[in-house]
């Protein structure tokens, strides 16, 4: 009779701990994302910094104020959602600065977008922190932000070329991280259709 | 009897009658706010309509409020997408299936009910059951070791064995 009770308890007992084991292995404050794999979302947004001199890329000569994704089908593009009033994004911004300036004039885009801040406070915090080498782009009611499933800054997406998500990271970047991924992505080969699709 | 069934039939022809034209209503109200700019009434469903998915989605930078709960500023924005979204005709649903898109399940305030989720549904009403079941089965014991012994009968602590 005794024993019947022990397994009985251990039969309940068991899941019950486990689950909450695996509970406490999971960040209640992570929103696992779907994207990855699937199609980044589209966005044309203005660009309040152009970045550099030199436009970011032949196909964009005419919009150089407004910076549309589907412009930089089948080519890797990394997207940053950062803001002045951000904390981690301060403990970024070199990297990014670093990273990108070595990809300035490839096949690989950088583009910061603005999240929930203002311009003018965006452009004061780029003249203390020093000016990144790609287009930052204004997202009024952050409808890209929501389009991307955001939920906090910094986040960064990582795009390949067939115009699918391949990365999210919450956080800070580290120059490893990004630089593994761009090169990983550079040297997929780039989809036939990628520059005839591209309107 | 077949004239209470006559009858039966009768109420439920004529309740599926008023079922079907109030479901067309419905779809001209709703069609109406679709292409005429909005009148005071159909703004004021519209945002019945956006409090009601609001309230449904849950605010991505809080702890355990739904966006219609949320004072963030995130969340302002992610009522104004929905009530955008339904202005442009969108369904209810579609607009839920817009977010689950973009965050995952994890945006719904309720999880759906398929695969796994089913735990969430069932497993309340498992434990309940084991707990009746564990319940009754000691209720009987107690009550089993207390009748059977006739010493226990017109002692005033044996309370099961003094029935009248």
């Amino acid at each position: 009779m005794k024993w019947k009770i022990a397994v009985a308890a251990a039969v309940l007992a068991v899941p019950a701990v486990a689950l909450l084991g695996f509970g406490l292995t999971r960040d209640p404050g992570a929103i696992p994302s779907p994207l990855p794999g699937r199609m980044a979302p589209e966005f044309a947004l203005p660009a309040f910094t152009s970045g550099s001199p030199t436009p970011m890329h032949p196909d964009s000569v005419p919009h150089v104020d407004t910076v549309r994704l589907a412009a930089l089908r089948g080519d890797v593009v990394v997207l940053n959602f950062y803001a002045s009033w951000c904390l981690a994004c301060r403990d970024e911004h070199l990297v990014l600065q670093r990273v990108a300036s070595r990809y300035v004039g490839t096949d690989v885009h950088f583009a910061g977008i603005l999240y929930n801040d203002i311009v003018a406070s965006a452009l004061d915090w780029l003249k203390e922190m020093g000016p990144l080498p790609y287009p930052s782009l204004e997202d009024r009611g952050s409808r890209a932000a929501i389009d991307y499933g955001l939920y906090g800054v910094p986040e960064t997406f990582i795009i390949g070329r067939d115009g699918r998500v391949v990365l999210k990271h919450v956080g800070p970047v580290t120059d490893s991280m990004l630089v593994s991924q761009i090169e990983r992505l550079r040297a997929a080969a780039p989809p036939a259709s990628a520059r005839a699709g591209a309107p | 009897m077949t004239r209470t069934r006559l009858a039966t039939l009768a109420i439920a022809a004529s309740a599926a009658a008023v079922a079907f034209t109030a479901r067309n209503a419905g779809g001209q109200v709703s069609a109406a706010t679709v292409q005429a700019p909005l009148t005071a009434a159909a703004e004021s469903t519209l945002d019945a309509h956006t409090r009601e998915v609001a309230s449904q989605l849950r605010c991505p930078v809080c702890q355990g409020l739904s966006l219609q709960d949320s004072p963030s500023e995130l969340s302002q924005q992610m009522r104004d997408v929905v009530r955008q979204q339904l202005a442009a005709g969108r369904t209810p649903a579609e607009v839920r299936a817009y977010f689950v898109g973009r965050y995952g399940e994890w945006i719904l305030m309720a999880p759906e009910a398929h695969g796994f989720n089913w735990v969430v549904y069932l497993l309340p009403v498992v434990v309940l059951g084991a707990g009746a079941w564990v319940l009754v089965y000691a209720l009987r014991r107690w009550t089993a070791n207390g009748t059977p012994s006739p010493a226990d009968v017109g002692t005033p602590s044996g309370g099961v064995g003094t029935s009248p």
